[in-house]
């Protein structure tokens, strides 16, 4: 009894010390809260406001509400462009998802089975490319792809195949899914490295289970494996989403800001950056940009919160 | 002895140090405003060596107290990095000016200031200016410095080999071309269109101004008088087309440096050059090279040649040293940075009245066409790009479509008219 008194004596000492403000936890989220609101929320918000106005040409700046996102979508020299940018980015990120995504998967399988020998060392190959510059996997493609002095060609040519080689990277036809398989090859690297990992933590019991039950391998693919790993794959789709919609920078060092032959390989990225930037002697409009920016949040935006609320609420994450 | 001596050096070196310090000091007051550093902002980065090593140094010859910075970006990114650096307050004192609207946006936006009271200004026709003056032509934002000139640059020993003379007419460079192209060893045309600007620029704009009468045609199309879709532009576009067939493998995804290296390599005959490539060509290439000026329709017709205004200097507004800058554009108006300008980079054409010496031979002949023919600059440049669509880039696209064959000559012009008709007023009818 005197314990529990006792005891009891003591919280009510503690706690009004406890319903005090917890200082701690705002010291514990200062840092990160204050870099991330200084270098992202800031910007971020400011870009939006900023795609409210409208500079002269003496930079002065006046309020214009949605004009811009008016002449954006309805001004055709501007939306043409706009949608140009947009289909070419849906047909990147679709490439990505099909092929990059795709082969990610199988290499993930691949190096997953049991008895495969040195499989740390094609983890490391694989991966490499995701590590270096995009400036030298541009320049690297360029050179091996090119029609004067590139080794596809007369690689092509040793094995008497030389008349399919074109100078994939010039045809308006061929353009953007070369430079889209080029991004494919250098990023293949991470959906890999992601799936494997969810791969190595289905436990071996499910497929051995399976296998005794009748399974061929296929089916315990099909039926153990996929649905085990789908999460991780949803992951890798947003992913691969918010970079593609994000992406510029392959193809500016291969294709330069004007993403030609005609537009041909030009994203939203690109679009973006002659908007705001300017080219050659088009001068930028940091508003328009500005514009283009917060129309691509939005874009992004639409993306990820149709797979949050529709893709992401339906998987069932399994753990062991 | 030699303590002595070394003692004897110690005694006047300290009375040169007293000496040099008092007057240092007295000059100081006098000085501080003007023993400045100077920061030179450009994008010409392949001149960083000329800049830093030729004319610095002969500068600091005259103004041993300024001190000149050269700080260059990569061409396709200087507009935008020194567009951020002006916003951010963080840009050099002197500012490399793009030609026409680039810089006349800078200096109605306050990043430039006015150089009509620096001295030296009067060295330069107002054509000269034109490319750095505001549309009135009253105040001049930048002094210009240098030109460059298109043309055909080719490679002699092909010429000699194959017993070819440079053609003068567009019949004979054909007929030339057929030859080389029968002949089979060596590439007739070394260009490529994966960079776009290459079409535009080395093809439509070089042998355009023979189709449209250079300046005439130019002032024509600003003052609405005459369209891309007359007979001229088309002209100038399906000579363009006709060169597809003369051009190397591949040609489509062939880029700029790829295009220096098949010319340099002795693997082309011929090359649509700017004047700027003579003294890469002079470095790279182990044969002799010549040039021959644009090839006119007809025998006998007045020939005209692109002597595109293309770089000068100005004086950012907000630069804590303009009086500093205003002597460094002073000199660079003088004849004796035209010298140094035109010989340590032969192919930029200084576009002061004063005479100068141009020892390059392949270099000395660009600069020759100027007496020989008229000269205009590239037809988008003034006025025609202001809208959206951008007229320049237009031009690009249409002209690597034009030789890539996704479009016909008419297409690219109507194109390209039919972009500038939707913004701009005299052609808005």
């Amino acid at each position: 009894m005197t314990d529990l008194t006792a005891s009891h004596v003591q919280s009510t000492d503690v706690v009004p010390a406890r319903s005090r403000f917890p200082i701690h936890i705002v010291v514990f989220l200062a840092p990160a809260l204050a870099i991330y609101t200084l270098f992202s929320i800031y910007p971020l918000v400011d870009t939006i406001r900023l795609s409210l106005y409208t500079g002269d040409e003496t930079g002065a700046r006046s309020f214009v509400g949605l004009q811009n996102f008016s002449t954006l979508l309805t001004d055709p020299n501007w939306s043409g462009q706009f949608w140009n940018a947009f289909t070419n980015n849906l047909i990147f990120f679709a490439i990505h998802m099909v092929v990059q995504n795709g082969i990610g998967l199988g290499l993930a399988m691949l190096l997953s089975l049991p008895r495969l020998t040195g499989g740390s060392v094609y983890r490391t190959l694989i991966f490499l490319p995701t590590m270096l510059s995009v400036v030298i996997i541009g320049f690297i493609w360029q050179l091996m792809l090119n029609p004067l002095w590139g080794i596809a060609p007369s690689l092509l040519k040793a094995v008497g195949l030389g008349s399919l080689f074109g100078p994939w990277l010039g045809q308006e036809s061929t353009a953007l899914l070369t430079v889209s398989l080029i991004s494919v090859w250098q990023f293949v690297g991470i959906p890999m490295m992601l799936i494997y990992a969810a791969l190595l933590n289905i436990p071996d019991d499910l497929l051995d289970a399976a296998t005794v039950d009748g399974a061929g391998p296929f089916s315990v693919f099909w039926f153990v494996r996929l649905p085990l790993i789908l999460p991780t794959l949803g992951v890798v789709s947003i992913l691969t989403f918010v970079a593609n919609f994000n992406a510029f920078d392959l193809i500016y060092a291969i294709k330069g800001a004007l993403a030609g032959p005609n537009f041909s390989t030009d994203i939203l990225g690109t679009f973006f950056y002659r908007t705001f930037f300017g080219f050659q002697l088009q001068v930028g409009s940091p508003t328009m940009g500005a514009a283009v920016a917060t129309a691509m949040l939005v874009i992004i935006l639409i993306g990820v919160l149709i797979y949050l609320f529709g893709v992401q609420r339906r998987l069932q994450r399994h753990t062991f | 002895m030699k303590n002595l001596h070394s003692k004897a050096f110690r005694r006047r070196a300290g009375q040169l140090l007293a000496t040099a310090s008092v007057v240092a000091a007295a000059l100081a007051f006098a000085n501080a405003a003007s023993a400045q550093t100077l920061t030179i902002e450009s994008w010409r980065n392949d001149d960083a060596d000329v800049w830093n090593t030729k004319i610095i140094p002969a500068f600091n010859k005259k103004h041993p107290n300024i001190k000149v910075q050269f700080k260059a970006d990569p061409p396709t990114e200087y507009n935008a990095a020194l567009n951020a650096r002006l916003a951010g307050g963080t840009a050099g004192d002197l500012i490399t000016c793009r030609p026409f609207d680039a810089s006349l946006d800078l200096f109605k936006k306050g990043n430039l200031a006015s150089v009509n009271d620096v001295k030296g200004i009067e060295n330069f026709s107002d054509v000269a200016k034109s490319a750095w003056s505001t549309d009135d032509g009253k105040t001049t934002f930048c002094m210009p410095m240098a030109s460059v000139i298109h043309g055909f640059v080719y490679n002699k020993e092909i010429f000699d080999e194959l017993k070819l003379t440079p053609p003068k007419t567009v019949a004979e460079f054909h007929a030339v071309l057929d030859k080389i192209k029968t002949d089979g060893k060596y590439t007739p045309i070394a260009m490529g269109t994966a960079d776009q600007w290459e079409a535009a620029t080395m093809g439509f704009q070089n042998i355009g101004v023979n189709y449209w009468k250079g300046e005439e045609g130019r002032k024509a199309l600003i003052e609405g008088k005459q369209k891309f879709t007359d007979k001229p532009y088309v002209d100038a576009f399906k000579e363009l087309a006709s060169w597809a067939s003369y051009m190397g493998d591949g040609y489509k995804s062939q880029k700029y440096p790829d295009t220096q290296n098949l010319f340099t390599l002795g693997r082309a005959a011929i090359y649509p050059a700017g004047s700027w490539d003579v003294p890469i060509f002079r470095k790279q290439a182990d044969f002799e090279f010549d040039a021959f000026a644009p090839p006119v329709v007809n025998a006998g017709d007045k020939c005209y040649i692109s002597d595109h205004t293309d770089i000068a200097i100005g004086i950012n507004a907000k630069s804590k040293n303009v009086e500093a800058a205003k002597t460094f554009l002073s000199w660079v108006a003088s004849p004796e940075f035209a010298e140094i300008y035109a010989n340590e980079l032969p192919g930029f054409f200084p576009l002061s009245k004063a005479k100068v010496d141009v020892k390059d031979p392949v270099a000395a002949k660009f600069v020759g066409w100027r007496g020989t023919c008229e000269s205009s600059i590239r037809n988008s440049y003034q006025i025609l790009s202001r809208g959206t669509p951008n007229l320049e880039n237009e031009l690009w696209n249409v002209s690597a479509q034009v030789v890539n064959g996704s479009m016909k000559p008419e297409e690219a012009a109507k194109k390209a008219q039919d972009g500038l008709a939707s913004w701009y007023e005299p052609h808005k009818k």
